[in-house]
């Protein structure tokens, strides 16, 4: 198990890529980004048995993960450079022309960790479910996880897969919603409430629990560990983790509007101020 | 004209439905899904035969091609089955980008396209999925022409590395292509040579183009007919060297005008070899109930339609 110290300090470093990628492009979404920082660190880092270093398309034998919320690209293609899947110096191409780092995640490029483009919402949980489907077929027991926009769930498609994953016995996947609240019009709750949702999830049969500190890396790395231990038992797996949309810099929290917005060169150097550098800041091109 | 007897009669999709079940005995990663239309589509025998490798999705079409693409991930080849308007519209962005633009290995298998359906009406009667799946990059478009043909389209696109759309349609209709004849993805059959005009036929339209070519030698003119099976890719090279020689060339489909097999040939005439063409096509307009023969007539997909476009293009050489 890895130190706690060690995650939050590659989650300093993941968070400094976010916002230094979204501003150098005057474009892309740090705020979706920062508030999953620690849960991608918990899942490349300390959950899943990945094999950063010989990335295949088929992913035989180990863990896989979609991302179906993919304008939160700049937070995965960060911890997917510091585990070794491609070279961080790359982050500097996010969203340049002729960039394996598409403005949202692709497999055209061959970027090495992507499996699946995503960033038309609510396509992951089917993509997940049937590469656990697959996974089940082969005789596999590695998990595959997803991750989601608490605002994605309004597309009709989740809803569908939702029923198919429970109605099968799906049970060796995770997935996991961003729970920050916030969509880019505003609050999920005056947009188009989503009620229960832990209630919702439960009915459609689901093993569900919400973890309230998603920005809390030993919380964050419990909860993962819970839902694994809940996989296996004839259903698949929900976990609801309370996040906060623009964690790390705080004029970027308690707000929906940097959903999709770049900070200007002054906020860059005010939201460096609040982020270590522990890793070392990729080089600009 | 080169002679085809007519080795029986079945339905295209039964075709398809006998070729899964075959391919099932052949490749343990062939997969199946099917939006709750087992019986139409004829996925019965492989149901039966493989259950742990066919997945009953429901009344849920976008969460089986979401599965499909997933599915693809770790060497399975999915073979997605309903009606054409769902494999296709009402699909048409879980395509796009989870199935053409990630470049999945998920064969997409659309029956009841066009307005053979009949009875049930517009709301089934899909004319528009040639062009909405032409369009997709890295996607290969293919419709057979009779029971024979999509049987081993259904095989050979097993083979095919990449997203395919495959459409067949309901009513039992002649079967005349060879159960040896090899098929070959992107590459045309000359059906029969002539010299006067070019018939390119695909679907359902192949065999009214041989009716058409043969009352056409009755009347003197030698008609060269040619089935395009994949529309994507084109093989150019058999439409341009057939239209060198005849220089006039009719395109039957039952599908639209508009982003149908008959707009990509003239895309391609315009680029090499302007040449006059005439269309028998469905012209920017939905189809209604009634049978299939009936609504082949009224929309002007009967083989004296292809007769008549035959002698109106021939008159604009």
């Amino acid at each position: 198990m890895a130190d706690i110290k060690e995650l939050e300090s590659i989650a300093s470093q993941v968070r400094r890529d976010i916002v230094r990628m979204v501003h150098a492009n005057n474009s892309g979404h740090p705020g979706g980004s920062l508030g999953c920082v620690e849960y991608f660190v918990t899942l490349y880092f300390e959950i899943m048995n990945h094999k950063a270093n010989d990335f295949d398309m088929d992913g035989f034998d180990e863990d896989l993960f979609f991302l179906s919320n993919g304008h939160i690209s700049p937070v995965w293609y960060s911890t997917l450079a510091h585990s070794g899947y491609f070279e961080k110096n790359e982050l500097a191409t996010f969203r340049k022309l002729n960039s394996r780092l598409q403005g949202h995640p692709a497999t055209e490029e061959g970027l090495e960790g992507i499996r699946i483009a995503s960033g038309s919402l609510g396509q992951g949980l089917s993509v997940g479910l049937g590469a656990a489907m697959t996974k089940k077929l082969n005789g596999e027991d590695s998990l595959v996880y997803t991750l989601h926009g608490d605002g994605e769930l309004q597309e009709g498609q989740i809803w569908e897969a939702a029923m198919y994953g429970a109605a099968n016995k799906v049970d060796n996947i995770i997935a996991t919603v961003d729970y920050n609240g916030r969509q880019i019009d505003g609050d999920v709750e005056d947009i188009m409430s989503l009620g229960d949702l832990e209630g919702k999830w439960r009915a459609f049969g689901w093993e569900v629990f919400t973890e309230d500190n998603g920005n809390d890396m030993q919380s964050v790395i419990n909860a993962m560990n819970k839902a694994k231990s809940l996989t296996g038992k004839g259903k698949p797996v929900m976990v609801l983790l309370r996040t906060e949309m623009g964690q790390g810099v705080d004029y970027m929290t308690g707000t929906h509007k940097w959903h999709g917005s770049a900070p200007n060169d002054e906020q860059l150097t005010t939201a460096l101020d609040q982020l270590e550098e522990t890793l070392g800041d990729y080089v600009m091109a | 004209m080169t002679d085809y007897p007519v080795l029986g009669k079945k339905d295209t999709r039964s075709g398809f439905g006998d070729g899964l079940y075959e391919l099932g005995q052949q490749n343990e990663d062939v997969v199946a899904m099917c939006a709750d239309l087992t019986g139409s589509l004829k996925m019965g025998a492989f149901k039966e035969a493989f259950p742990d490798r066919f997945f009953q999705a429901g009344i849920a079409e976008a969460n089986m091609i979401g599965m499909a693409a997933g599915m693809t991930i770790g060497g399975k080849i999915p073979y997605t089955g309903t009606f054409a308007n769902f494999s296709t519209s009402r699909v048409y962005d879980q395509i796009r980008q989870s199935v053409a633009y990630s470049d999945k290995n998920v064969k997409i298998c659309a029956s009841h396209a066009g307005l053979t359906l009949g009875e049930d009406g517009a709301t089934h009667q899909v004319l528009e999925d040639i062009g909405m799946m032409k369009m997709l990059p890295n996607m290969c478009v293919i419709n057979p022409c009779d029971y024979n043909q999509t049987k081993a389209a259904t095989l050979a696109i097993a083979d095919y590395e990449g997203p395919v759309y495959l459409r067949f349609g309901r009513p039992s209709v002649p079967i005349f292509i060879p159960e040896d004849m090899p098929f070959e993805i992107g590459k045309g059959i000359m059906l029969s040579e002539g010299t006067d005009v070019t018939i390119v036929a695909t679907g359902h339209l192949v065999w009214k183009a041989l009716e058409a070519a043969k009352e056409l030698e009755a009347k003197g003119i030698s008609a060269e007919v040619i089935n395009i099976h994949t529309i994507k890719p084109l093989d150019e090279e058999i439409i341009l060297n057939s239209v060198m020689k005849t220089r006039c060339i009719v395109t039957a489909e039952e599908h639209q005008i508009n982003g149908g097999l008959g707009e990509s040939i003239s895309s391609l005439l315009c680029r090499t070899i302007p040449t006059p063409q005439e269309f028998v096509a469905v012209d920017d307009t939905f189809g209604e109930s009634g049978t299939p023969a009936e609504l082949m007539t009224k929309y002007g997909l009967d083989t004296v339609d292809i007769i008549s476009a035959c002698e109106a293009v021939m008159m604009r050489k």
